[in-house]
């Protein structure tokens, strides 16, 4: 909030001071928008919880509590129950004790999923695909123009009357993603989204990620298992092991962040070995 | 890469008008051999009567109306016997679909019937019906009933479950989930149906008027036989290969409109 007021006030000021006075308000009344989009995040305080599948008990009682717009990245090995989390989180699936809460009353439309797998509709055009993601508003006027903005946010403007079956991997990962963002939601869910995709695409779909993120100040979850990952996006790596958080670190690397960088390279290290020790003792 | 461009490329060149006409070069080939093998006397014309001998006793009976009458009777029955099982088919394959109540209570039931030859019911079908039209309308219609029911069956239990999560997550009702997810993902197998009980629908259809009718192209065929008219009996069994091409190429044209999502109907 605070940083947001002070790096607007030099650009609306050389704005009027060059005569763009219209074009200062323009300014100034986007940077209010994205400062109310900013706090628009939403805090998430999980207590005491559990989810078993039949005699398997996967999570064993997590405690956790999120900010409003923090970028929490979740790691662990396959099958520690990380991707159970995040379904608990998004409401897929029953809890079965304890509880996850928003701090307030939630819309559908605030709690948001990307997964894996694109799951465009292959019978719908790019822009109808996004629609979808404006939950009970679709049937609104102005529904068009939001698909449109959001297709635009992720840089697909000109595929928006393409069917998915033309679109590369990224380019549909993305579809999906604007999908997600469409109805602006205040949590949004990321399960392994970059995880089918080349290595090339999903640097830049990183990118993609943060600068949505920052644009938008959602509270981001990823699901990855890319510990590279996790460290280049989030502001705090949680470490999931036998269903309880092992490690919760944060990163306070300054972003844009740079890949490969030394500090985020023994952090990563850190990380990794946390999570070899932790094989080894199973 | 290097062999999908070379063969993609030539079809680009190609006129799309020549690329219709090609598939007829064949049975055209077939028509003329055959019209000169009748000519020159290799083929008796008591076996099989020229081509040309075909097209005048059709120009007979197009003269004489006849000929357009029983076609549009014919047509008439496959398209109202279609109609009838189609939908009924099509109506338990989304319940049973859709509903594992209404599956458990009818599907075993439906798989006992389906395995019974529909047209070793035509003697107690003629004897509930006489040679009446519901005849041959609850026969086509009974024909036409399973591909349609067990291709919308199956279309609809194939039906990608992420997509339906995803529909769900995204808010959808049950209405909004059935039209934007269910249905058009159910569709290219309802369409192998269709395909499949077309030609269901003219078998039937051609049994059922050489054996019980008194007006229609089988109808028409048998009388010939009758009165030793081979050129007649040719002829209609010609325009039953016109009609079934006609039903195909439609539920094709049908096809290509509403699965163009689709990357197999997709024009290059």
């Amino acid at each position: 909030m605070q940083t947001a007021l002070r790096t607007s006030l030099p650009e609306t000021e050389l704005a009027s001071r060059a005569g763009f006075a219209p074009h200062a308000r323009v300014v100034r009344e986007e940077r209010q928008g994205e400062r109310q989009a900013r706090s628009s995040g939403l805090p998430l305080s999980i207590r005491g919880l559990r989810k078993s599948f039949g005699s398997n008990e996967v999570l064993r009682g997590i405690d956790l509590h999120i900010p409003a717009g923090q970028f929490v990245a979740i790691v662990g090995k396959s099958g520690c129950g990380k991707s159970t989390l995040l379904r608990l989180i998004a409401g897929l699936d029953k809890i079965d004790a304890g509880s996850i809460s928003f701090g307030q009353n939630t819309q559908p439309e605030d709690i948001r999923v990307m997964f894996q797998e694109p799951r465009l509709l292959p019978w719908a055009r790019v822009l109808s695909n996004v629609e979808v993601g404006l939950g009970r508003d679709r049937a609104s006027g102005d529904a068009h123009t939001r698909a449109e903005k959001a297709l635009t946010e992720v840089g697909l403007a000109d595929k928006r009357d393409q069917w998915p079956s033309v679109l590369s991997g990224g380019q549909k990962q993305r579809v999906a993603l604007a999908r997600a963002l469409v109805s602006r939601p205040r949590v949004l869910a990321f399960d392994e989204p970059l995880g089918a995709l080349d290595a090339l695409t999903r640097i830049s779909m990183q990118r993609l990620l943060e600068r949505v993120w920052r644009d938008q100040g959602f509270t981001a979850i990823l699901v990855t298992h890319d510990v590279a990952e996790a460290v280049a996006l989030a502001d705090r790596v949680l470490v999931i092991d036998e269903g309880r958080i092992a490690h919760d670190v944060t990163i306070n690397a300054a972003r844009p962040r740079e890949r490969g960088s030394a500090e985020l390279a023994s952090l990563e290290g850190s990380i990794l070995s946390n999570l070899l020790s932790a094989e080894d003792r199973t | 890469m290097s062999l999908i461009d070379s063969i993609s490329l030539p079809r680009r060149l190609r006129l799309p008008r020549v690329d219709g006409l090609i598939q007829w070069i064949v049975p055209l080939t077939i028509i003329a051999i055959w019209q000169v093998a009748s000519v020159t006397g290799f083929v008796p014309s008591r076996v099989l009567p020229a081509p040309s001998d075909v097209l005048l006793a059709g120009w007979k009976l197009l003269v004489s109306g006849e000929l357009v009458r029983n076609i549009w009777v014919s047509f008439w029955r496959a398209s109202i016997g279609f109609l009838i099982g189609g939908s009924i088919g099509f109506a338990f394959g989304l319940a049973n679909g859709l509903s594992q109540l209404s599956a458990k209570l009818t599907d075993t039931t439906l798989q006992m019937v389906r395995n019974v030859p529909h047209l070793a019911l035509i003697p107690l079908v003629i004897l509930w019906f006489g040679i009446d039209e519901s005849a041959k309308l609850f026969l086509v219609a009974l024909g036409v009933f399973f591909p349609i029911y067990l291709n919308t069956l199956h279309g609809i239990r194939t039906v990608d479950p992420q997509l339906i999560e995803m529909g769900r997550i995204y808010g959808m009702t049950d209405g909004e989930l059935f039209h934007r997810v269910i249905f058009p993902g159910a569709l290219p197998s309802i369409f192998v149906g269709i395909r499949f009980a077309l030609g269901i629908m003219w078998l039937t259809l051609i049994v059922a008027e050489t054996i019980a009718a008194s007006s229609g192209l089988g109808y028409m065929a048998m009388q010939a036989r009758e009165f030793m008219l081979i050129d007649v009996v040719v002829l209609s069994i010609l325009i039953y290969a016109l009609l079934g091409k006609l039903a195909d190429s439609a539920s094709r044209v049908l096809e290509r409109a509403t699965l163009s999502w689709h990357p197999a109907f997709q024009k290059r």
